[in-house]
């Protein structure tokens, strides 16, 4: 939720301080306090460094070339804007912190997809499905196969504890959890896990 | 005017219920202003340093409802240091002196420690609603000495304060003989929760009608809650992350099924997006739906969810819904009176819904009077259509992410957009600014909006001529807030007497200067110009360098107290 593209705001927070006083504060016209759309620092010029916006804005009303060359400091968070509570500011960063990180715990969620025979893995968002049919789908679509019954594709993952499973046995949201990994097996391979049944799928 | 006895022009005035007509009311005759003080019960101080509580208790004998407001509004986005003041305590210990009947305590943005609500707990043995929206400075300590002490505490209701939580043991400290509760918010504590006491709680509270649970109360133990209380209107729904296969959720079904009176739902602060349809057949029935605090809500379960509140006239959501969403919005939702749109990351800068999401809801809500709108770009002829097609905006408030952000398809000023909002909207009584603009859009402000009262401005103007015209035009302005905007001295001191006429103006980042500040002090004694000096940043020093020295953050308001005497060492009353 944008987390990658947090500024640390303790660092680069901007404070507006008295114009002209010094280099990092600039006087408070509006061609000035840009905090444009260029937020990622990736953008800045490194050549030019930290220009004072001061020096960059011109007098006349040529708004979008001040836009283009404005420095850094203006494109740090204002404090105070956008205009949210602090208390609501609080709830939503936690919020993000813990979506991030639930996604990230291991056992979770990403988990990646091996297909015999394909060049490249996959990875897939268990969290995403509601149930194994979902998720069959999801993997049909992406390896481009058709998984009927007595064809010769068998679903097969990783547990917690390192075994090898067939996909289908547990209910979703356990399977959900404990998944590591996916392995779809073509062929003869598998064929001793199925011993007759259709693999709970 | 002596027809009447006293006790029928106190009759009489029991039908005037707000706090303006009652304050004209008092003003007509010596005789009227002493039945009306005396026969007042709910009192309503907008700034509680303008008066001082002794003052209030002695005028209001018959006092049994207080509204306190503390700090001013732009301490909600950090602009004021913590310890500037605020505080509850002083008024709490004179009331209780003065031995008020105290029944009711609102207060909104005040410093309430827990020694306070402890106080407050053991004078008023009436005691029965505590409201604190946005407060800080106290525990679950404070809250457990209201549970144990306030008999007859009807209502407790929490709203975005900042609550140290020393754990849940505050909800047992409600006696089992407690039974009055009708209202009870703590959605906005942060700990754990005692579930079997508030179990219990709820189920010996038959009045029971609104009900905001914190996100430490999980499914299982709202769905036996609401088993108990099928008669609650207000529900806030604390964690929401189930499994759809389980025993829990179809009890949850089934129980939501009973709640035929809910009209209000918020909450969500921990969902899983899936079965959010247990709520579907409650959703018809919604006039008030607040989502503000569920970003795990969006898409299509979202969208689903809204199709089914065809009744809403409230409705508070996240940007994620986008400009899509706010089109359903615009077509399920026809009786919406009040709009707001907050940003799910104010963080990284970016919104997802623009101009044309605020086009479809005015094409589709004709009853709109109320939008609160944080968005990514807009332009002028949005908001030309906009006022054309609502012209009952009573609150405005716009949110351009990008604070000077121009016109997103002309690249002009956004002031003709503004211009056409204060003409079209007569009643408009509260405007927020933003976007780039120029001293015409003030222009325009001062020559229509008539009726505004509150008004905020940031980075916006271009000279003191901007603030000029507002101060000039708005005839019943109460507050104005501005920051980072190029208004100076001369627009202060062109007219001090109005501040007179004002609640409070709030000047941060502009060119006002000390020796302007210092200039409009000494002209009116009535008010208190207070300076907040952080950092040390500035030098009392007096002569001429006081007009060198640009104030930072300026608040004046106007009182019958006088200087405040807990003002701490950064702010000076000049």
């Amino acid at each position: 939720m944008g987390c990658e593209k947090d500024l640390n705001l303790e660092a680069t927070e901007l404070r507006l301080g008295l114009p002209g006083s010094t280099a990092s504060a600039e006087p408070p016209t509006p061609s000035n306090i840009s905090s444009n759309n260029k937020r990622q620092l990736a953008d800045i010029n490194p050549d030019s460094g930290f220009r004072s916006a001061a020096v960059s804005s011109s007098s006349s009303g040529d708004k979008k070339s001040d836009l283009d060359q404005s420095a850094p400091p203006a494109k740090a968070q204002v404090v105070g804007w956008p205009p949210v509570r602090s208390f609501r500011r609080n709830v939503l960063q936690q919020q993000a912190k813990k979506t991030a990180t639930e996604t990230e715990s291991a056992g979770g969620n990403y988990v990646k997809v091996s297909m015999d025979g394909a060049p490249y893995l996959r990875k897939i968002d268990l969290k995403v499905y509601s149930g194994y049919p979902q998720l069959l789908k999801a993997l049909e679509e992406m390896f481009k196969f058709r998984y009927i019954n007595g064809s010769d594709f068998v679903a097969t993952y990783e547990d917690k504890d390192g075994d090898w499973m067939l996909v289908g046995d547990v209910p979703w949201t356990m399977f959900a959890n404990c998944c590591k990994r996916l392995r779809i097996t073509k062929g003869s391979d598998a064929r001793g896990l199925t011993s007759g049944g259709t693999g709970g799928l | 005017m002596n027809y009447f006895p006293d006790e029928v022009l106190e009759h009489i005035f029991d039908f005037v219920g707000s706090h303006k007509d009652r304050n004209s009311v008092s003003q007509v005759c010596k005789l009227w202003y002493r039945i009306e003080s005396y026969s007042r019960q709910k009192v309503f101080v907008g700034n509680c340093y303008a008066i001082g509580p002794e003052r209030v208790a002695e005028r209001f004998s018959g006092l049994k409802s207080i509204t306190l407001k503390g700090k001013p509004h732009f301490a909600d986005f950090n602009l004021v240091p913590p310890d500037w003041g605020g505080f509850v305590y002083p008024w709490i210990e004179a009331f209780a002196r003065s031995r008020v009947g105290l029944e009711e305590l609102r207060l909104k943005r005040m410093v309430v420690s827990d020694e306070s609500l402890e106080l407050l707990s053991r004078s008023f043995p009436n005691f029965k609603s505590l409201v604190l929206v946005s407060c800080e400075g106290f525990t679950t300590d404070g809250l457990a000495a209201v549970a144990a002490y306030c008999r007859q505490l009807k209502e407790l209701d929490l709203q975005e304060n900042d609550v140290e939580d020393h754990r849940g043991h505050w909800l047992s400290c409600f006696p089992e003989s407690s039974t009055s509760l009708v209202s009870l918010n703590f959605a906005c504590l942060k700990g754990d929760i005692n579930l079997p006491a508030l179990e219990r709680l709820v189920a010996r509270s038959p009045n029971l009608k609104s009900l905001r649970l914190s996100r430490a109360v999980p499914l299982d133990v709202l769905q036996r809650i609401l088993i108990r209380a099928p008669q609650l209107l207000d529900l806030g729904v604390g964690s929401y992350l189930h499994d759809p296969d389980s025993e829990n959720y179809n009890k949850l079904v089934t129980a939501i099924q009973k709640c035929k009176s809910v009209r209000s739902l918020s909450g969500f602060l921990d969902v899983a997006p899936h079965c959010l349809s247990a709520f579907h057949i409650i959703c018809p029935n919604l006039t008030s739906l607040n989502l503000s605090y569920a970003p795990g809500i969006y898409d299509n379960e979202l969208i689903k969810l809204l199709r089914h509140c065809h009744k809403l006239q409230r409705l508070w959501i996240l940007d994620c819904i986008g400009d899509k969403g706010l089109e359903v919005v615009a077509s399920t939702c026809k009786d919406l009176e009040e709009l707001r749109v907050f940003p799910s990351d104010p963080y990284v800068g970016q919104a997802a819904v623009t101009e044309e999401g605020l086009v479809a809801i005015s094409r589709g809500c004709q009853k709109l009077n109320s939008i609160l709108y944080f968005c990514q770009q807009m332009t002028n002829a949005a908001l030309i259509t906009v006022a054309k097609n609502c012209p009952n905006f009573v609150r405005f408030r716009l949110c351009i992410l990008d604070p000077t952000k121009p016109d997103a398809v002309t690249q002009q000023p956004l002031d003709e957009g503004f211009g056409a909002i204060v003409q079209a909207c007569k009643d408009l009584k509260r405007l927020s600014l933003s976007g780039l603009l120029t001293d015409q859009v003030f222009l325009y402000i001062g020559m229509y909006a008539e009726q505004l009262e509150m008004l905020s401005i940031a980075f916006a103007g271009d000279s003191d001529k901007g603030m000029q015209y507002v101060l000039k035009g708005c005839k019943k302005l109460r507050k104005l807030e501005i920051r980072d905007s190029p208004f100076g001295n001369a627009a202060l001191l062109m007219d001090v007497a109005k501040y007179e006429t004002m609640r409070s103006l709030w000047m941060s980042s502009c060119e006002v200067t000390l020796g302007g500040c210092k200039a409009l002090a000494k002209r009116m004694p009535g008010l208190n110009v207070e300076i907040i000096n952080e950092n040390d940043q500035m030098e009392f020093v007096g002569g001429c360098d006081d007009d060198r020295q640009k104030v930072e953050k300026m608040y004046l308001y106007r009182t019958l107290a006088g200087q405040r005497r807990d003002a701490p060492e950064f702010v000076w009353t000049l």
